[in-house]
């Protein structure tokens, strides 16, 4: 019986000292945080701002919150670094937070919390667009700037939008990389992600739209099939595409996903070369096939540009530099000058650029960044 | 029987020691604030501190009937589908001209429907019931797909919006917990004083028993699911109104939150014992410690993993228990 008790007091124990290390692992924080907002006041210097003619204080130590869809993904992991460099080129915080699976709920829980810390900047891609309009809106009625990049949150939910890319672009951009290579001849097909998701289906609108261009009046978009984002599947769907047909002369993949798997598909079927393939590609997962020929060329934004970008603009919105409105000018580090256009339903958005082309010649300085 | 009334002490300590898991977990919140009050100033807010709890009220709402459920022995893991599925029919109703209210009272109705459909194939059919509900974990997610794809409903009145947004009066009480809370005191009522709570155990503890003993195991067992199936609803309801839209895939994975709440909260995973005290207080201990940790910032992951661990500890500590209690009897 004395044993049965002491098990029971030793278990009382093990939990109280898990409980105690995992609230206690982010001490060193507490310290950053004191540091910083004493680096707030000490500041005193004036310098002139590059949109208005009046001169401002300069101004950091802001904590800007990153709020990704969910950790452990490549693509945020990425971000995260391009957030870290700005943060540390303007003197801010990077909070760098996301759900372990992609939810708005573990998102509206981590927003709550970064409200009742009173952070300046929330930068959030959204799992749910509409889902988080209320808690951006509270975070919003509690003086936090509220930034969306990636996935925006709808109108209402946000103050400012930083857009990887024109929509239209990356649509465009996808269909002239893939005439390029089977020279403006031939059936094609579209291995998408699943049929629910917003950017793929408005990227195919726009390759259809380019597709009506007279030049590419001998390509045919024979059909678009969904590979859900699941690997597996993409590369079942892909097969299929082979058979079903065999004069296919080309595959566009509007999907980091698919396109790797539509590239293993074809190596295993040895149609390297006789199908062409393009898309938006991870330059680490793409490499082998970029250099084998079996895709020679694809794009994609880069992810710590963005990451970059999203964070400059969370500070200048902090500082109140911007606002948000379209037409305001801004400089954002290293990648320069932006004007904020309108992003069609009465709010502001920045682009971060075209999207960057991959190839043989470039792909070595980019596989192992991300 | 003869141990009964050989050694009474020694049962009388160990029945006592197993009933104090309440005081336990009231250690670990107030534990669990101390320290997340010493690590974060922005801890103990009043207005923070209610303002946390909006996100772990759908789970509680749904986490009481489970614990009838599995009180009784049994699972209900398709309480999240079921939630979604009735928000879903209810969100569409609504958009398809039909008054909010009653739109709320159609997703109730198909909630306990729902919940309904798991009890009769359970029950009548004798069913195991994680096969059953595995399969409408599926099927009322499915329907919800079905109905909704990848649209969403949203522009509900501010009269609907507010019973998931809303405080109560002029306080800083959100108006899910005050549901939440006569809820609570329902359930806990029903289990612990009435003869039909008594009857959940005694299913729990034997089932073949009490089927010839006379007690109507299968009308049990069908008013317990349908409990379920209505409390999964009006946690959609309050889900609908907190988003302020819907989406078919709203609360994947609440299932799992829910019954790690409810095991930690000291019910028996294999029926026949545990309280309402103790999952409720399981569910603010899991909503302090997560609160407390994403003010500091710390991952998803870790949290869940913090998590996963009580969860494991809550399962083993009272196994390794009636091991030792019954080795130290011989």
């Amino acid at each position: 019986m004395k044993r049965a008790r002491m098990l029971y007091g030793l278990s009382v124990v093990a939990i109280l000292a898990l409980v105690l290390s995992a609230c206690a692992t982010p001490t060193p924080q507490v310290i950053k945080e004191t540091t910083v907002v004493k680096e707030t006041v000490e500041v005193t210097k004036v310098v002139v701002a590059t949109a208005t003619p009046e001169t401002v204080p300069e101004k950091k130590g802001y904590k800007i919150a990153m709020v990704v869809k969910n950790l452990g993904n490549p693509f945020f992991e990425a971000a995260k670094k391009g957030c870290e460099e700005a943060a540390k080129e303007l003197g801010d915080e990077c909070i760098f937070q996301g759900p372990a699976t992609p939810t708005a709920e573990g998102q509206i829980e981590i927003i709550d919390a970064l409200i009742a810390q009173k952070v300046d900047v929330i930068a959030i891609t959204a799992n749910d667009p509409d889902a988080l309009v209320p808690v951006c809106k509270k975070a919003m009625d509690a003086g936090i700037k509220v930034v969306t990049w990636d996935s925006a949150v709808a109108p209402g939910g946000r103050q400012i939008f930083v857009n990887q890319a024109d929509m239209e672009q990356i649509g465009r951009i996808e269909v002239q990389m893939l005439a390029e290579m089977i020279d403006y001849k031939g059936q094609i097909a579209i291995l998408s992600a699943a049929s629910t998701m917003t950017n793929q289906n408005t990227w195919i609108e726009w390759m259809k739209e380019e597709l009506k261009d007279p030049k590419y009046k001998d390509m045919e978009l024979v059909t678009v099939v969904y590979g859900d984002d699941l690997r597996e599947k993409s590369y079942t769907e892909a097969q299929g595409l082979f058979k079903s047909y065999p004069e296919l002369k080309g595959i566009i993949s509007p999907t980091t996903v698919g396109i790797a798997a539509a590239a293993r598909a074809l190596t295993d079927a040895g149609l390297c070369g006789k199908i062409a393939l393009t898309g938006l590609g991870l330059p680490s997962e793409m490499a082998e096939y970029i250099k084998s020929g079996c895709c020679k060329e694809m794009a994609l934004w880069n992810p710590i540009d963005l990451g970059y970008m999203a964070t400059y603009v969370s500070h200048l919105m902090a500082s109140g530099e911007i606002t948000g409105k379209p037409g305001e000018k801004l400089t954002a580090g290293k990648l320069g000058e932006r004007t904020v256009v309108d992003d069609g339903a009465g709010g502001g958005m920045v682009l971060l650029g075209p999207p960057f082309k991959f190839n043989a010649e470039n792909i070595d300085e980019w596989k192992n960044v991300y | 029987m003869t141990s009964l009334t050989k050694a009474p002490p020694k049962r009388f300590i160990m029945l006592s020691l197993l009933l104090r898991w309440e005081w336990l977990l009231v250690l670990l919140i107030i534990v669990a604030c101390f320290v997340n009050a010493s690590l974060s100033r922005y801890f103990l807010d009043v207005d923070n501190l209610f303002d946390m709890t909006f996100n772990f009220m759908e789970k509680s709402l749904v986490a009481l009937p489970m614990t009838f459920i599995i009180i009784s022995g049994n699972i209900d893991l398709s309480v999240a589908s079921n939630l979604a599925m009735s928000a879903v029919i209810m969100a569409t109703a609504f958009q398809s001209g039909l008054n909010i209210w009653l739109a709320v009272l159609l997703g109730l109705c198909i909630g306990t429907i729902g919940g309904l459909i798991n009890g009769l194939l359970v029950s009548r059919l004798r069913l195991p019931a994680l096969a059953v509900t595995l399969g409408t974990y599926a099927l009322y997610r499915g329907v919800a797909f079905v109905l909704l794809g990848d649209l969403v409903v949203k522009g509900f009145p501010d009269s609907f919006i507010y019973i998931g947004q809303g405080n109560v009066l002029n306080t800083p009480v959100p108006v899910p917990l005050l549901l939440f809370s006569v809820m609570a005191v329902v359930f806990g009522l029903v289990l612990h004083r009435t003869a039909f709570g008594r009857l959940i155990y005694a299913i729990g503890n034997n089932e073949e028993a009490c089927r010839y003993s006379g007690v109507a195991v299968n009308r049990i067992k069908v008013i317990i699911f349908a409990l379920s199936g209505f409390m999964s609803a009006l946690a959609g309801v309050i889900m609908t109104a907190r988003f302020g839209s819907v989406r078919p895939n709203i609360a994947a994975g609440l299932e799992l939150d829910v019954i790690t709440a409810v095991v930690l909260g000291g019910v028996d995973i294999f029926g026949g014992q545990g309280s309402i005290l103790g999952v409720v207080l399981a569910l603010f201990l899991m909503g302090i410690t997560r609160f407390g940790m994403s003010l500091k910032n710390v991952p998803g992951q870790v949290q869940s993993t913090l998590i996963g661990f009580l969860l494991i500890l809550a399962i083993l500590l009272p196994q390794l228990l009636r091991r030792f209690a019954l080795r130290s009897r011989g």
